[in-house]
């Protein structure tokens, strides 16, 4: 039953709207008057690169998430699927590439886009996933322009030096083909600058996220999927600095006055893996009204790179590029998962089994009863998927929730 | 007037009732087919079980609803969870650790029960029914048999021919070549079950002693030897296998009572 909660407001919203507003509105004046370079980039990819050679950068993943979260990716993958991609590959991916093929998108009516902007370049990271690679391809090969990437390990430890190295060289290699394609030389004071800006993004957007620490909780892990959005689009741009420094004065104010996002919240729980975009009103919901709030995620604080160095540019990109936690071995991820739920005072863990999202998923290879064992900590497996609806059950998740909501009270 | 506790729970494929009077004596039941009406189906089920009882809704202490439809059920004064109904009925009849199962019409679960009483861990089916009892009707509709018959039918297989498909309608299909090539019914109603039990307990490990409950259980106790035999385990068969649901919703509904 989710009668009775209503999320509470924030009104740092409005600000994020209209920066987001701002960031579409100039990508859409560079489609209507090709004054600049447009280069499309992971979300985890070396944005601050290509901000700092003056391209406007725009995240795919992020329109994925936004086809998600308004419903339209569901009945947009199976176009994808028709031209060859598995069911089983990433649903961002398919929803995304099927919404170009319909010419369906989200940015028409929230931005007056008439599509998704044509790219000059595509640049990807792999160290979040593989299918990114076959994602940016496609659309190299549609546009007909250059597809430039990072291919980096997995299972990795923090702190390697040779493959933070390995990262900093293919970062490197793709800097005379950007200059190439934007026709001119990188700026290195212009780097710096731009990585300052991100490495400020990422410090503000985690003290944010910590301040749920605190109890009781003064926001939700289903805010932040909404706030994060400038952390992912923006950072290297100081608009995403002054925006997250709003948030934060909202947010601690909240603290301070004890203001709860969950009224009388009981349980605090966490959420291991990547949302369930078209489902997070609902989940919001029932939690809250069993007065249980996810306070902390591993997906919000993945757009969080404190080892950024504007002194060491390219060095720092290829650290914090190559070591994301998804890229992480298991035991890489226990300990961070442990010291989450320590720091964030965790009585019981949300696992999301997405079915197109095995790295972001805890549970595909085990993990998570590793980690139960470890921690004793009360968990369920949400069977579910990011962006195709068709993988969720409602009743059943329902259902789990419910479960481990009485498990935690002893009923 | 008498003091009773009925507790109801609306399956996605049965609703079942059970009025416990206050020593938790089973008094009165009802199962029916929930139908496309969960709220009708429950004031059928509640109505039986009370003239079962002989009682009236007056008499009804407290009431708790449980399974797909609990959130239907007009008697109903707080829901709780059929994993936690279930476990609750579970530890209440045999009163040690236990490894409860149960295979309902579109979900299976399996639940593991300390030596206190406390859930230690459960886990339930995929967004799939083919660990369910809809694949065990789906698959009779093939045979061309009536579900009623499956059990019989699998006692006196001679062989056990294995189903190679993950999904109810390729395994349909399977089926129907298997047919074709000859294979006797008896042995395909077998393997049917074998299919059932092998999604199920391939859901976790399992071990200790198991309860095995749910529609597919009451219908079908051949089920039940063959875990039996495919886990190594002690499966235990309740009286009432399907009503493990009602009857742990109507010890809720005892609890509540006390607690207010």
């Amino acid at each position: 039953m989710s009668a009775g909660f209503k999320r509470k407001d924030i009104e740092a919203t409005k600000l994020e709207n209209k920066i987001m507003t701002d960031y579409f509105g100039e990508l859409k004046e560079a489609i209507d008057t090709k004054n600049r370079k447009i280069a499309w980039c992971t979300s985890v990819g070396p944005a601050e690169l290509l901000r700092g050679l003056g391209f406007l950068v725009y995240f795919p993943e992020n329109h994925g998430a936004m086809l998600g979260a308004t419903r339209m990716s569901t009945d947009l993958i199976d176009s994808s699927v028709e031209i060859g991609f598995s069911p089983n590959a990433c649903s961002y991916l398919k929803s995304d590439i099927g919404s170009y093929l319909n010419n369906q998108t989200p940015l028409k009516e929230a931005y007056g886009f008439s599509s998704v902007p044509k790219p000059d370049v595509l640049v990807y990271n792999t160290s979040q996933c593989k299918d990114v690679q076959y994602w940016f391809k496609w659309y190299g090969k549609e546009f007909g322009v250059p597809v430039l990437g990072m291919h980096t390990p997995r299972e990795i430890e923090n702190g390697d030096m040779e493959l933070n190295y390995m990262g900093t060289n293919q970062i490197k290699s793709m800097i005379a083909p950007l200059e190439k394609i934007i026709g001119k030389k990188l700026d290195m004071d212009r780097l710096k600058e731009v990585i300052a800006n991100s490495l400020k993004t990422s410090q503000i957007w985690n003290k944010c996220l910590e301040l749920n620490s605190n109890v009781p909780a003064p926001w939700t892990f289903f805010d932040s999927c909404i706030h994060m959005g400038p952390a992912v689009v923006l950072r290297g741009d100081k608009v995403a600095i002054d925006y997250y420094e709003t948030l934060y004065k909202e947010l601690n104010e909240k603290v301070r006055n004890t203001e709860a996002a969950v009224e009388g919240e009981k349980h605090r729980l966490f959420w291991a893996g990547i949302p369930v975009w078209g489902k997070i009103g609902a989940l919001s919901k029932q939690l809250g009204s069993l007065k249980a709030n996810v306070v902390a995620s591993t997906y919000c604080s993945s757009w969080v790179f404190n080892d950024l160095d504007p002194e060491n540019p390219l060095d720092s990109l290829g650290k914090v590029y190559t070591e994301l936690y998804i890229s992480g071995n298991d035991d890489r991820r226990a300990k961070y998962l442990k010291k989450c739920f320590d720091f964030y005072k965790i009585d019981g863990i949300l696992y999301h089994n997405a079915w197109t999202c095995d790295y972001s998923s805890e549970t595909k290879f085990g993990l998570h009863k590793t980690i139960c064992e470890k921690t004793g900590i009360p968990y369920i497996v949400i069977d579910g998927d990011l962006n195709d609806l068709r993988c969720y059950s409602e009743e059943q998740t329902k259902t789990k929730i419910e479960a481990l909501i009485e498990e935690l009270e002893g009923i | 007037m008498k003091s009773i506790f009925l507790g109801i729970d609306v399956g996605s494929t049965f609703c079942k009732a059970a009025i416990l009077d206050e020593n938790k004596k089973l008094i009165g039941n009802h199962i029916l087919r929930s139908g496309t009406s969960f709220e009708k189906a429950s004031e059928i089920a509640v109505e039986a079980s009370l003239k079962m009882a002989d009682c009236t809704l007056k008499d009804v202490a407290y009431c708790v609803s449980t399974g797909y439809g609990r959130e239907n059920v007009k008697f109903s004064k707080r829901t709780v969870s059929e994993i936690s109904c279930h476990s609750k009925t579970a530890f209440e009849k045999y009163k040690k650790k236990l490894t409860l199962i149960d295979i309902g019409g579109q979900d299976s679960k399996v639940v593991f029960i300390d030596d206190m009483g406390r859930r230690l861990d459960f886990v339930m089916n995929r967004k799939c029914a083919a660990g369910t009892g809809s694949f065990i009707e789906e698959m009779s509709m093939r045979l061309g048999v009536h579900i009623s018959d499956m059990d019989k039918l699998a006692r006196e297989a001679d062989k056990l021919v294995k189903l190679g498909s993950f999904c109810t309608v390729f395994a349909g299909t399977e089926i129907l070549s298997k047919i074709r090539t000859g294979i006797n019914v008896n042995n395909l109603a077998k393997g049917i079950f074998y299919a059932v039990l092998k999604r199920v307990i391939s859901m976790t490990t399992i071990d200790g002693m198991i309860v095995l409950t749910g529609g597919v259980a009451a219908h079908n106790p051949y089920i039940a030897e063959m875990m039996e035999t495919m886990t190594g385990c002690r499966v235990l068969q309740p009286t009432y296998p399907q009503l493990f649901g009602a009857i742990g919703a109507a010890l809720y509904a005892k609890n509540f009572k006390k607690e207010q």
